[in-house]
Order: structure tokens, then C-alpha cells, then sequence
């Protein structure tokens, strides 16, 4: 009875953490998807987070100050695909997998001076008293790591300015229906191209959780397809931050599933690392079905650069 | 004072400069991150083209890397011109390496040479053609982003070959390593003498450049592709069945990337072993190398050359100067930044006029 | 910020040009506070344009506009806002998967950052109250009707602080019981000071609510005066009046001709998913020109959609040479022998990366000659788009350049030979000369003729009026979806047409 009790708390904390740079990623995807930009170099911007928060913490000894360099190269590289989406007007799919494959390149390049090596200062837990003595509960949900209480406070920020804000109402407004918010004096390309940096930063901040707190060093490629998932996540989550923390975590769940069916079952760890992809497929497909059911789709004009109309 | 005019007509000739310029402004820039590291970017630059273009063992490696590109990319052109975006080469070229292994090692393995050989191309091609219809399908029927589907099935052959070799597959003779066993001598392709150039596949290419060439510019399928690509309200108008084209696109697209699989396997590795040793990102980069040819078949001949030279290029960043492989994505990267703008640069010129003041 | 009432608005001497048109030709226009003035004329008589310079959508060329004696300088519809002027455009200008109280809300410039739909709830439940009608504020923009819909974007005009609201075309998204309500509201906020611009070209909606009435025709205003010192004869004459000089002598054919094409109490919904065709009928026969006048926007882009296949049926028969079709798409379509001019020539007719070449054959490309097998035969193809651009005097240095380099002209020439050499029993041509210069025009028609004579059936669907009296052999006008009148030309009168047009059944 104990041993399960352990057990299932495991997979929660597990899920929780694992989950956590996914459910960072999928937050600031929504916002650029509800923009109407499309990015698909999530992979890429979590790298360059991971290998710049890596090295900057590891020579200022100061994770705090790391993960925030993360954040901001972040910003910095999901700009150039703003630029060529939104002004140049580019196809977004092709800028997206450039960001991705730059990403991958300069992280793989920098981070080689790194691999081995491992962090001295780590980010350490936070308790919050009293609460942290429920049974079960309490550790699960009030002691964590700073970023996982942070994703959770962004999750509802998110959600409320999204949902009950006028910034809200005028960033969704931009991925419905460009043409009436330009007609309505809004600065279409503008709100895009903050809500790209948003994405940007978020998707830094996970890599940099990934390369500090999820396991602290720089390997190369520890990125493993996350940012493919986010793609999907974001769908699944139907563009809403609340929902994005349901997917997060399940797919952090599977993350550690593969782990239990391999020590409990016996069953080839190969193909149980192919679960978060195939899920991914699934819940795809699954989507597909919901946004049909629920008439919730993607924002209308998804992926469509904006061209004002001529006098 | 700039102004931004558009553009009334855009020639062959002012394309053809505008990709050599994205190429030497992509080297300068890529080149430049070796000087954040305490290198010379010149340096660096100079040793890669040398060595890939320089000397005669630098030219035959490159011609050896071309041949996965040639075959790849030129499936990719089928699949861009109708604005399928596959991403999923590198996964179709791997399941092509299974077929090979499949038949090569077990199924066919007593069989000769000249019937084993064939039959383990027409398995790559099927093989990577049938893996590809999934993402097809799940585009045309549920509206399913293809990007996503393609390289999620990257990640699962990727992983399916991972349990072939450390399972299944695993070789007897192969001191415990995950690699299969080698395949038999009648499976194996020849090479020309002195290179690792398995000469059949780089001639299939060569062909199915011709081939694809044909196909799209005087076939009826061919201009059912490109019409469902450049405009698919003209497409519905003309009746065109989307269905049918976006799988025949991707049947060749796979097939093609499966065909490239088994030139790998039978021709270079001879087992099957770690995915990434066996694809190296052949699948990615041959993205840009469709893009770079303009999407024309015969052109796929030359860009793969340059980009076999880059490849060669990423082996040296690796073994003469310690950085990893992956560095050349960031050449690829910004190539495919530049080719994304580039929809800006053929429709609009940057003017420089000078302000009157009255 | 308080926006001051509009008193009077000028706009004097207004100058527009377009390449090849003088949309607005030294217009003259005014309206008080209290005034309902409706701006009355055909397409392309210059009414949008105008409402667009007065909204900042365009620029003119020359004049000026006053408000309250002062001149004014409005470059964007931000300075339209600002000094209280709001448009309703055909298409609203609201976001379909938000609510009313989001759409608003994002319109204004007074809510609060947070929660502003509380703000916007309480705005609403005044006006409500004021004018007595009433529409969930949380109601999503899709599940409401259009009629709905336009008192949504009537109302966040309003509460921008509009004095002045141009509304166009208002009633042609609208239930009679809808315009009914509509015409309500706009009197309710005309006793409220408020100044009403009300484009249309229906005529007995001018007389139903207007105070004046102006009349464009060709740019230049024809007439403006109080709506008391004119009828509907008057004014249909003034919209259309015109000039009729046949150039071309039509022979006229005897017997009876074979019907190619048969409708049978068709009925299509639009994409909003109302009966935009309500049970027309009609049948088309070999060497007559069966023309369809109308102000577009009455059903004749679902008709046409229809009929090539497009658009799904939801009531009744087309028979094409006497085949009946269960299943009918553009696949099946293609397999007939007719000819599709369609309206929106770059959008949907042609390929603009393809070459000329290519976009000869789009509708062909799997008949003999082109042909072979599998293989298209390239040479065949070259002599046809050779042929074409020969025989239809399209301007182009090869066939091998993009299709997008040529001018509109002349890629609607192109479709035209493309079509028409090909098949010729029956040709649906859509606006075939919209936007065309004189000499592309001339020459289309000319061939629509020389078809009609070699006994090809065609179906011409424009909103140029001398087009449809020019070439036509028998007319059907086209109001609300229905054929008002369909008989021979000669049995028409022109004020008869303009009356129709504008929905008076005599």
C-alpha cells in the first residue's frame, strides 16, 4: 500500500516537472497563434534557452540570472522569424523550420564547450509553510521549484488577460480577422510581433528550465522533439492557457510512464520512447474531432501574413 | 531615403544572382559564430570549401553525399510544388534502410545479386512511399498540419530502428553493438574503386531527376501538382481531386527518400546501426537543397553537389576543429531564412531616392 | 473626449480617378444633422467611392470636405472616427467568433483594461432601454442574424460617438422584417440629430426613408434634391438613361432553337448560409445571348457557383444538354462542353505562377489534343496558347512568361480564347468586361456575338447595363434572388429595367 502511494506520487511529481518547459513553450505559442503568426521554430528558440541559460549560469554561478539570458536570446531569435514573417511577409512554415534548424546549429556549436560539464549553484525548491504539511498534497503542489510555481501563476495570468482584458480581446482579434482590426485603428503587425517575442521568451524560459532544473547540463539535442510537441500541444489545448497545463502534464506523464512500463513490464524502451510522438499523432486526430464538435478552431487567419490593402 | 517598389518582372538571370547572394551572405554569417569561439572565420570557411571541393578524396566524399540528396531532394521538389510540406525525409529515407535490411539480411539474402538488388529498391520505395501516405491522408481527410505529422514519424522510425537494433535485429556477430548484422555480399551495391561512390544509386538518381523532371513539366499528374500547389481556387475550379494528387505526391516523395535509405544501407553502412549514423540529416538538409534548386529537378543535380560540399564541410567542423556536426544548421538555417524572405525579394526592389527639398 | 455633433457636412468638388475611370468627376454633396439622404446609382456610378474618400478608406485627387463650415483632413478611417464620422460597410467589419460585447469593446476607446465587456454590458443596456430592442451581449457575432449583426456594428459606431453614419448598401444582407426594423432605428436616431447617409439601389427603400435623395450616374451627380419633388420613374430614368448605340447588327435567327441548358426552380443558400437564389428558372438555348441584369450582390454569383459546380444545390434540377444531374460538381462539370468566364478572373481563373502555356490548358488539360497518354503534349499546348493570344489580341512578349505580368485586360482576354476555343456549345460568362478599357471591352463583346452567331448558348451575367441591352437577345433581371421579368430585349423599356433593377415589380 505504501509502495503504490509512493509510487503514484512519483509519477505526479514527475509529470509535474516534466510538463513544466511544455506547458511554458505551449503558453507563449497560444499567444503567438492567437496572434495569427505561426511558429514552428519552438525546438530551436527551447535550444538556444537551454544552451544559453546553461552557460551563463554556469560562469555567473546565478540560475536566476541564466535562465533570464534564456529568456532573453529567446526574444532576440524569435524576432528574425517575426521579421520575415510579418514584414517580409515570408511563408511562415519555411521561416519556422529556419528558426528551428539556426537554433539547433548555434546551440550544438556553443554547447560543445560546455558538455560534461555540470552546474555548482542549482535552482533550489520552494516551500510554501503550512500548506507543504497536507498529506500527499502538500508536497506535490506547494514544494516545487521556482519556474513550476511560475508556470502555474503565468497559466491563470495568461488565461485572465487573454480572456478578460481588453490586450486580450485585441491579440485574438488579430488572428480572427486582421482586416477588421486594422479597420478598427489596431496596429495588426505590431500586436504580432509582440505576441512573437512572448513566445519567444516563454519558449527560452523552457529551455533554460530544461538545462537547469530538468536535468542540469548541456547535452547536445536534449531538446528531443519537446518543441514539435508544443506545436501539437497548442492545438490540443484548443489555444487556451488553461487547457494547456491539462496536456502538459499528460504528456510530462508519458515522459515517465515510459520509465514505469519499462522497469515494471519489461518492455523495450525503444519503443516505448516512440509513445510521446505517437500520442502526439492521437492527439492530433483527437483534436480534429473536438474543434469540429466544439467549433473551436484554430485562429481564422492563422499563418496569413497581413497585406493592407492599396489606395 | 529608401522606397519599396514593386517589382514588374523578375528574370532567370536576377533569380540566379539572388541565390548566389543568399549562399555567400548564409557562409559569411554562419562562418562569423567561429569568431565568438576565438577562430578565424576565413580560416574556417577557406579549409571547408577546400577540403570539399579541393582535393580529389574531398570531391569524391562529396559526390558519396550528394547521392542521399539527390534522391531526397528531388522527391521534395515533387512534394513543394504541391505545397505538401514534408518534413519527414529523413524518416521515409530511414524506413528504406529497414526495407533494405529486411530483405538484404533476411528475407531475400540467398538470392543474386541482380535480382536481391533491385528488389530491395523496389522495397525502399514502396516502404518510404506507404509511410508517407499517412501524413497525406491525415492532411486531405482530418486538415491535419503536415509539418507536424511528418516529423512526428520522423521520431518514431527514428525510435523503431533504435528497438530493431538493440533487439530483434541485433547482430551476431557484431560484438554486442546495436548494429544488425552485415549484409550478405550479394546485397551489397557496388562502388566505384577508391571512393565510397555507390555508383547504382547516384545513377538512379541522375534518372529520377530526369524522371521527376519529366513527370511534373509534361505529364497530366505533374500539372495537376503544380496547379493544386499555385493555386488551389483554380485547382477547384478546374475540378482537379485534391485526394488523389496529395497522395501521389507523397508516394513519390517517400519512395524516393526510401530509395535514398537503401542506397545507405547497401551501399556505404552495410548494416543497420544508430538511426542518425544511418540519415546524418539528409532528410532536413535536403530541404534546402529542393528549395535552392528552384524546385527544378535537373537543378536538384547541382544544388546537391553544393550542399554534398557542406556536408563534407560539417565532417571537417567536426574532425579538424572539435564542434559538433550540427553546426552546419546554422548555414542551413539562414539559407532557409533567406529563402523565406525571398517571396519578399522577387516581388519587391529596395529603391534609394534622394529626398527634394523644397 | 466628447466628439462635437455634426451640423453640416460638405464635400465640394470631390475629384477621384482610377487608371482608365473618373470614379468621382467634381461631386457635389451635402447633409444636416437630422437627414436621411440616400445616395442612389447603378455600379460603378462613383456612390462607394465616394463614401470611401468621406471615410478615409481613399484619398481624392482633388476637393475638400467641411464640417460645420471647417475643413477637414481625413487620411484614415482614425480620422473619420475622430470627428464623429462611422461607416457600415456590405461586409461587416466584426470579428465572427467573438461576442458582441468583445467586438465593441475592442471598437472603443473609453473601456477599462479589465473586464471591459462589464463597461461595454452597461453602455449597451442604456441604448437598449433608448431605442427598445435588445441583443445578448455575450451572444457570439455567428449565432446572431444579420440583421442582428448590422445593429451591432450600428451601435459601435454610435457609441464611438458617430453623428454621421454611412451605411451601404444596408438591406442587401436583410429580411424584409429586418430592413423594416432597420429603417426604425435610422428614423429613432435621425429625431436624435443624427446624420444618415444611406447608399443604395433600391429604390422604393428611398422613398420609404429618405429625406433627399442624390443620384450618381457615370461620377457626376444627376440629381439631388428632397425626396417630395421626384417618384420612381424619375428617378429609374435618371439611373439608367443613356444613349443605346448599337454597333453591332445582330442577324436574327428564326425557329426554335435547342435548349442546351435547363433550371428548374433552383434554390442555392450563400455562404452564410441564407437562400441567396430562390427558385429560378430559366432555359438557355443554342445562338441566344440570355443576359442577367442586376446590382450585384442579388444572387448572381450563387447562381453562377451553382451552375459550374461550385456550389452546393439546395433545391431543384440543372439539366445540361438534357442529362439530368443527380451529383453534380466541378468534376462532373468539367466534363461538359461549357465555357466558364469566371468573375473573379485572377483569383480562381488562372494560375498566376504558371506561364501562359499552362494556363491555356487549366480546364483541358486531360482532352485530346493535349493529351497523350500520360503525357501532356507540349507541342499541341504551345500552338493552342499561340492561337489564343493571336487570335484575341493578347498583349504578352511569349507565352512562356509568368501569367501574372500580363495586365487584367489582357488575362481576362486570354481566359476568354481559352474558354471559348475550346467549348463553344454553351459559355456562362461572369462580368466578362469588369474593369476592362474600352477597346478590351469592345472587343469581348464583339466575340460573345460572333459566338452567338455560329449558334453557341450563352449565359451573361453583368452589372453594366448597356452591356446586357447591347448583346443580349432575351433579359432576365434579377432582384432578391428572383427573376423579376424574363422576355425578349425588344420587349423592354429602359426606365422598365431600372425599375426592376432597384426591386419595383410594376
Amino acid at each position: 500500500m505504501n509502495e503504490n502511494y509512493i509510487l503514484i506520487y512519483s509519477i505526479l511529481k514527475r509529470a509535474i516537472i516534466s510538463g513544466t518547459p511544455l506547458l511554458l513553450a505551449t503558453l507563449g505559442e497560444i499567444y503567438t497563434e492567437r496572434s495569427g503568426v505561426l511558429n514552428l521554430g519552438i525546438e530551436g528558440l527551447m535550444a538556444i534557452g537551454a544552451v544559453t541559460s546553461f552557460g551563463f549560469t554556469l560562469i555567473t554561478k546565478n540560475p536566476i540570472f541564466g535562465i533570464l539570458i534564456g529568456i532573453l536570446f529567446g526574444i532576440l531569435l524569435s524576432l528574425i522569424h517575426g521579421f520575415v514573417s510579418i514584414t517580409l511577409k515570408g511563408n511562415q512554415t519555411i521561416s519556422g523550420l529556419a528558426l528551428t534548424m539556426l537554433g539547433i546549429g548555434i546551440s550544438g556549436f556553443w554547447g560543445k564547450a560546455y558538455i560534461g560539464k555540470s552546474l555548482s549553484e542549482r535552482i533550489s525548491e520552494i516551500s510554501i509553510p503550512f500548506f507543504e504539511k497536507i498529506p500527499f498534497i502538500g508536497e506535490l503542489i506547494f514544494k516545487n521549484d521556482p519556474l513550476v510555481f511560475i508556470s502555474w501563476i503565468l497559466t491563470i495570468l495568461m488565461w485572465f488577460i487573454l480572456f478578460k482584458t481588453k490586450y486580450g480581446i485585441i491579440i485574438r482579434s488579430c488572428g480572427e480577422n486582421p482586416l477588421a482590426s486594422d479597420s478598427m485603428g489596431i496596429n495588426v503587425n505590431l500586436v504580432r510581433y509582440y505576441c512573437v517575442a512572448i513566445g519567444g521568451a516563454l519558449a527560452g524560459m523552457a529551455g533554460g528550465y530544461l538545462s537547469n532544473v530538468y536535468t542540469p547540463m548541456w547535452i547536445e539535442g536534449m531538446t528531443g522533439g519537446r518543441g514539435w510537441i508544443v506545436i501539437a500541444l497548442t492545438i490540443f489545448s484548443l489555444w487556451n492557457p488553461l487547457r494547456a497545463i491539462l496536456g502538459a502534464y499528460i504528456f510530462g506523464g508519458i515522459y515517465i510512464l515510459q520509465y514505469i512500463l519499462q522497469l515494471r513490464y519489461k518492455i523495450s524502451p525503444n519503443l516505448l520512447l516512440m509513445l510521446p510522438y505517437i500520442v502526439t499523432l492521437i492527439v492530433l486526430i483527437l483534436s480534429y474531432e473536438e474543434t469540429v464538435k466544439k467549433k473551436i478552431g484554430a485562429p481564422k487567419f492563422l499563418g496569413e501574413p497581413y497585406q493592407k490593402e492599396e489606395k | 531615403m529608401f522606397v519599396i517598389e514593386k517589382r514588374k518582372t523578375f528574370t532567370k538571370v536576377q533569380n540566379f544572382f539572388l541565390i548566389i547572394i543568399f549562399i555567400v551572405l548564409s557562409l559569411i554569417m554562419s562562418s562569423l559564430i567561429f569568431l565568438l569561439r576565438g577562430l578565424n572565420p576565413f580560416f574556417v570557411l577557406t579549409k571547408i570549401l577546400t577540403s570539399a571541393f579541393g582535393s580529389f578524396y574531398g570531391i569524391k566524399e562529396t559526390i558519396t553525399k550528394s547521392i542521399p540528396l539527390i534522391l531526397c531532394g528531388t522527391g521534395l521538389v515533387v512534394a513543394f510544388r504541391g505545397k505538401f510540406w514534408n518534413i519527414g525525409a529523413e524518416g521515409q529515407l530511414l524506413i528504406g534502410a529497414v526495407m533494405a535490411t529486411w530483405i538484404g539480411l533476411f528475407i531475400g539474402k540467398n538470392l543474386p545479386s541482380y535480382i536481391l538488388i533491385p528488389l530491395m529498391f523496389v522495397f525502399g520505395f514502396l516502404g518510404g512511399g506507404v509511410v508517407g501516405l499517412i501524413p497525406a491522408i491525415l492532411k486531405v481527410k482530418f486538415n491535419i498540419n503536415e509539418v507536424i505529422t511528418t516529423l512526428m514519424l520522423n521520431y518514431i522510425i527514428e525510435n523503431l530502428i533504435s528497438y530493431l537494433v538493440y533487439g530483434p535485429w541485433k547482430g551476431k556477430t557484431q560484438y554486442g553493438f546495436p548494429y544488425t548484422d552485415n549484409l550478405p555480399k550479394n546485397a551489397l551495391l557496388p562502388i566505384i574503386k577508391g571512393s565510397r561512390i555507390h555508383y547504382p544509386t547516384l545513377i538512379i538518381g541522375f534518372f529520377v531527376a530526369l524522371l521527376i523532371y519529366f513527370l511534373i513539366n509534361k505529364t497530366k499528374i505533374g500539372y495537376e501538382i503544380k496547379v493544386v500547389g499555385e493555386n488551389p481556387y483554380a485547382a477547384r475550379y478546374s475540378g482537379i481531386d485534391f485526394l488523389k494528387v496529395t497522395l501521389v505526391i507523397m508516394l513519390i516523395s517517400g519512395g524516393l527518400a526510401g530509395i535514398a535509405g537503401v542506397g545507405e544501407l547497401a551501399g556505404i553502412h552495410k548494416h543497420l546501426t544508430y538511426p542518425y549514423q544511418i540519415s546524418s540529416g539528409y532528410g532536413y538538409t535536403s530541404i534546402i537543397v529542393a528549395w535552392l534548386s528552384g524546385l527544378n529537378p535537373i537543378l536538384v543535380l547541382i544544388s546537391s553537389l553544393f550542399f554534398g560540399g557542406i556536408l563534407v564541410g560539417g565532417d571537417i567542423i567536426q574532425t579538424t576543429f572539435g564542434f559538433p556536426f550540427a553546426t552546419i544548421n546554422i548555414f542551413n538555417g539562414l539559407m532557409l531564412f533567406f529563402i523565406a524572405a525571398s517571396h519578399f525579394f522577387i516581388n519587391y526592389k529596395i529603391k534609394f531616392v534622394k529626398v527634394k527639398y523644397e | 473626449m466628447n466628439i462635437p455633433l455634426i451640423e453640416k457636412l460638405e464635400m465640394r468638388n470631390i475629384y477621384k480617378e482610377f487608371p482608365g475611370v473618373i470614379a468621382n468627376n467634381y461631386i457635389n454633396f451635402h447633409i444636416n444633422k437630422g437627414e436621411i439622404v440616400s445616395l442612389l446609382g447603378e455600379n460603378g456610378a462613383g456612390k462607394t467611392t465616394l463614401m470611401n474618400i468621406l471615410y478615409g478608406l481613399y484619398r481624392m485627387d482633388k476637393g475638400e470636405i467641411l464640417i460645420n463650415g471647417k475643413k477637414v483632413n481625413i487620411n484614415s478611417p482614425r480620422d473619420a472616427i475622430s470627428y464623429g464620422i462611422g461607416m457600415v460597410h456590405q461586409h461587416f467589419m466584426l470579428i465572427e467568433n467573438h461576442t458582441v460585447g468583445e467586438n465593441i469593446a475592442l471598437y472603443l476607446d473609453n473601456v477599462p483594461i479589465i473586464f471591459p465587456e462589464k463597461s461595454v454590458e452597461r453602455k449597451l443596456k442604456e441604448f437598449f432601454e433608448k431605442f427598445k430592442f435588445n441583443i445578448n451581449p455575450k451572444s457570439k457575432i455567428y449565432e446572431l442574424s444579420l440583421g442582428e449583426q448590422q445593429k451591432v456594428e450600428i451601435i459601435k459606431i454610435l457609441l464611438r460617438g458617430a453623428s454621421l453614419i454611412i451605411l451601404d448598401e444596408p438591406t442587401s444582407v436583410l429580411a424584409p422584417i429586418e430592413a423594416e426594423e432597420l429603417f426604425k432605428l435610422l428614423k429613432n436616431l435621425k429625431d436624435e440629430g443624427k446624420s444618415i447617409i444611406f447608399i443604395t439601389h433600391k429604390l422604393n427603400e428611398v422613398f420609404k426613408i429618405s429625406d433627399r435623395v442624390t443620384v450618381l450616374r457615370l461620377g457626376k451627380v444627376v440629381y439631388d434634391g428632397d425626396i417630395n419633388s421626384v417618384n420612381e420613374k424619375d428617378l429609374a430614368k435618371l439611373m439608367v438613361e443613356r444613349e443605346i448605340i448599337f454597333n453591332i447588327t445582330k442577324e436574327k435567327k428564326d425557329g426554335n432553337k435547342e435548349v442546351v441548358l435547363s433550371i428548374k426552380n433552383l434554390y442555392v443558400k450563400n455562404d452564410k448560409g441564407l437562400l441567396s437564389v430562390k427558385g429560378v428558372s430559366f432555359e438557355l438555348r443554342k445562338g441566344e445571348i440570355f443576359g442577367i441584369a442586376g446590382v450585384s450582390g442579388n444572387g448572381q454569383r450563387e447562381l453562377v457557383e451553382a451552375l459550374t459546380g461550385l456550389r452546393k444545390i439546395e433545391k431543384g434540377e440543372i439539366c445540361y444538354f438534357g442529362k439530368k444531374c443527380e451529383k453534380f460538381d466541378s468534376k462532373i462539370f468539367r466534363k461538359f462542353n461549357v465555357a466558364h468566364i469566371p468573375e473573379e478572373r485572377t483569383k480562381i481563373g488562372v494560375v498566376p505562377n504558371l506561364n501562359v502555356e499552362e494556363n491555356a490548358i487549366l480546364r483541358v488539360y486531360d482532352k485530346e489534343p493535349f493529351t497523350k497518354g500520360f503525357g501532356l503534349n507540349v507541342k499541341k499546348i504551345k500552338e493552342f496558347a499561340l492561337n489564343i493570344i493571336k487570335k484575341y489580341n493578347v498583349l504578352t512578349p511569349s507565352t512562356n512568361i509568368k501569367i501574372k505580368f500580363l495586365s487584367g485586360g489582357n488575362i481576362q482576354k486570354f481566359i476568354l480564347g481559352r474558354e471559348i476555343e475550346t467549348k463553344r456549345d454553351i459559355i456562362i460568362a461572369a462580368h466578362p468586361t469588369y474593369g476592362l478599357d474600352i477597346q478590351a471591352t469592345r472587343y469581348i463583346r464583339n466575340e460573345l456575338l460572333k459566338m452567338r452567331n455560329m449558334g453557341s448558348a450563352i449565359l451573361l451575367i453583368s452589372e453594366d447595363l448597356e452591356e446586357i441591352l447591347e448583346i443580349s437577345d432575351i433579359i432576365a433581371v434579377i432582384y432578391e434572388g428572383e427573376f423579376l421579368k424574363v422576355d425578349r430585349k425588344e420587349n423592354f423599356k429602359i426606365e422598365e429595367i431600372g425599375l426592376l433593377m432597384g426591386g419595383v415589380k410594376s
